[in-house]
């Protein structure tokens, strides 16, 4: 299938990704190509296969670990918000999002 | 004096200080300047930590192999102090308040960083024209890609600048610019090494690994990367994770053989696959010899075959892109990285953000991740390359109840032009077909240089172990690298 104007702006869309004008031929036909390559994928027969997420546990089922829900120490809030662009008394600035 | 047990051996006989190596790594690395390498250099912060390595020297430190050894970290791992921007606009400011695990177990073994290196935006290409800071050259002939995504991590060793450089692998990043730059690279079992503080493309690929000159300069590097760590919900913490992969590899380096027959009694399994249509015609032959260098000291070689390697193509294409498109969400211009000047509201500001931020590449690969993840796709694309993954992955576990490991090419072809194959993505990601395989299985895979093709460009063997068999894989390619000199050849004009 190929990917046209309205879907591209549905995904884009979804992914939070502003796609100019001028670059919705271009991106299109990009992902045109790319959706026949995965396609190869509908052919295979894979009746009874189980998805595989995590790769190690094709030999043998692997959990991810989960660390105890307990408060740590290991937050600098200071450190960690250096980077953002706005800030203003410890806390991230966004525009209005309520009038 | 090329590679890290040439830099030990002169540090501990003081014939060297961690100053001079790293003054000296500085100098070659502004001499190299026009390779585009390195993305952040910084004299005073690489000086402290070879001051600080021979403080230890002078203290008497002496159990430390890669004490004072310089060593340059793909800029995907974060580094407190330094710019960290994952080749990305998005990130082009952005400086860690903390070490990846990586970084900070290099630097607790004594390793001091030379600088950032250059890769593909969030390590998303093949070729590190992708990077948002320009395209690196490969030192053999610089009007070539040096591979990618860890392009600037394989430059910089094949240009002499450093003895070793850390790089992550999604679907082949060490091993095809290892291969392309005639370097040593390994991708470790998913798992080994702590992707903390490697920032995240595809969660259940990311492997972060070691490149370096040899096989042994490799499993000294991996050694003080790899092991358990509690900040990473996928690190590996089971019996097999747990054994030194450097003694492992050493003891079986120790062990004796006569040496016409240095690889009796291991089964190499070959699969067909590897050596079909698209394969050039130097790097077949370049890697049939290796594998007959094999043979002739005593391996036996055995007929295997992957039969749904081409499939690993486009599983690869839809499992990565969704991975990527669900990590890369956490960039939206409020808590790090770019913020458009220019927006009309906070969702606005987010889409504006993050069309500014990211490259062409990198916004292809969100939008098919979103597309295959969305609804009414999940089932056809998503779940369905999952299916596709778990049988790839048992075709490998098929192959090596017959061979202890699986040797072919890296990649179809050696490096190409710089800009030859950028208007056409499709294109560059058929390159991938011997590399993704095993990265959708998890499996370790090295890259090691075995020839030249005509025009004297480098081709790498593959080597394929089963989980957990890195101290076997780099053994054998340990004892590969006593047989031949590819490893030891250098670019000329950058040594």
């Amino acid at each position: 299938m190929s990917f046209d104007a309205t879907t591209l702006h549905r995904i884009a869309s979804l992914a939070r990704l502003d796609v100019p004008a001028d670059q919705l031929a271009s991106l299109g036909a990009e992902m045109s190509a790319l959706l026949v390559l995965v396609d190869q994928l509908q052919g295979v027969d894979t009746k009874g296969v189980a998805p595989l997420a995590h790769p190690l546990s094709a030999v043998s089922e692997m959990a991810l670990r989960l660390r105890p829900d307990e408060a740590c120490a290991e937050i600098n809030r200071e450190a960690n918000m250096q980077n953002a662009p706005m800030t203003e008394n410890g806390l991230f600035l966004v525009p209005k999002v309520l009038d | 004096m090329r590679t890290i047990t040439d830099f030990s051996h002169a540090l501990a006989a003081k014939q060297a200080s961690a100053v001079e190596l790293a003054t000296d790594a500085l100098a070659k690395a502004t001499a190299a300047k026009g390779l585009n390498a390195f993305l952040h250099v910084d004299a005073d912060l690489t000086l402290a930590e070879a001051r600080a390595a021979d403080k230890q020297f002078a203290a008497g430190v002496t159990n430390k192999p890669l004490l004072g050894v310089p060593i340059a970290h793909k800029d995907i791992f974060v580094t407190c102090g330094w710019r960290s921007t994952a080749g990305s606009m998005m990130l082009a400011n952005y400086v860690s308040p903390f070490d990846a695990t990586v970084v900070e177990r290099l630097r607790a073994a004594g390793m001091v960083c030379v600088g950032k290196l250059n890769c593909d935006e969030f390590a998303m290409g093949s070729s590190n024209e992708n990077s948002a800071f320009g395209a690196v050259q490969n030192p053999w002939d610089t009007s070539r890609i040096p591979g990618g995504s860890s392009g600037g991590s394989a430059a910089a060793i094949s240009a002499g600048i450093v003895p070793a450089s850390t790089g992550s692998d999604t679907g082949g990043s060490l091993r095809q610019p290892a291969a392309m730059t005639g370097i040593t690279a390994i991708k470790p079992t998913y798992g080994r090494v702590s992707r903390y503080g490697m920032i995240a493309f595809a969660s259940s690929l990311d492997q972060g690994g070691p490149m370096a000159h040899t096989a042994e300069d490799c499993a000294l590097v991996l050694d003080a990367m790899a092991g358990f760590d509690e900040r990473d919900s996928t690190s590996l913490d089971s019996e097999k994770a747990k054994v030194s992969i450097w003694r492992a590899f050493s003891g079986q380096i120790a062990s004796k053989r006569p040496s016409n027959v240095e690889f009796a009694g291991l089964r190499i399994g070959v699969p067909k696959e590897f050596f079909a249509e698209g394969l050039s015609a130097d790097v077949g032959a370049r890697v049939t010899e290796a594998i007959e260098t094999f043979k002739k000291h005593g391996a036996t070689v055995v007929d295997i075959s992957l039969p749904r390697t081409a499939l690993s193509i486009p599983a690869y294409y839809v499992i990565a892109p969704a991975e990527a498109s669900s990590n890369l969400s956490r960039f939206d211009g409020i808590r790090f990285g770019h913020r458009a000047a220019q927006y009309a509201d906070v969702n606005d500001m987010i889409a504006k953000s993050r069309a500014e931020g990211f490259g062409r590449e990198v916004k292809r690969r969100i939008l098919t991740g979103a597309y295959v993840l969305s609804h009414g796709y999940y089932d056809a694309y998503y779940l369905q390359a999952q299916r596709v993954r778990r049988l790839i992955a048992q075709d490998f576990q098929t192959a090596f109840k017959s061979c202890d490991l699986i040797m072919g090419p890296v990649a179809p072809t050696t490096a190409w032009k710089i800009g030859e194959k950028s208007s056409d993505p499709v294109a560059m990601y058929l390159e991938d077909i011997f590399t993704l395989g095993v990265s959708l299985a998890g499996l370790p895979g090295m890259s090691v240089p075995c020839g030249f093709d005509h025009q004297r460009l480098p081709v790498g063997l593959q080597i394929i172990g089963n989980y957990f068999e890195e101290s076997a894989m780099l053994a054998a390619a340990h004892r590969y690298q006593q047989l031949t000199d590819w490893h030891l050849q250098s670019p000329g004009g950058h040594k």
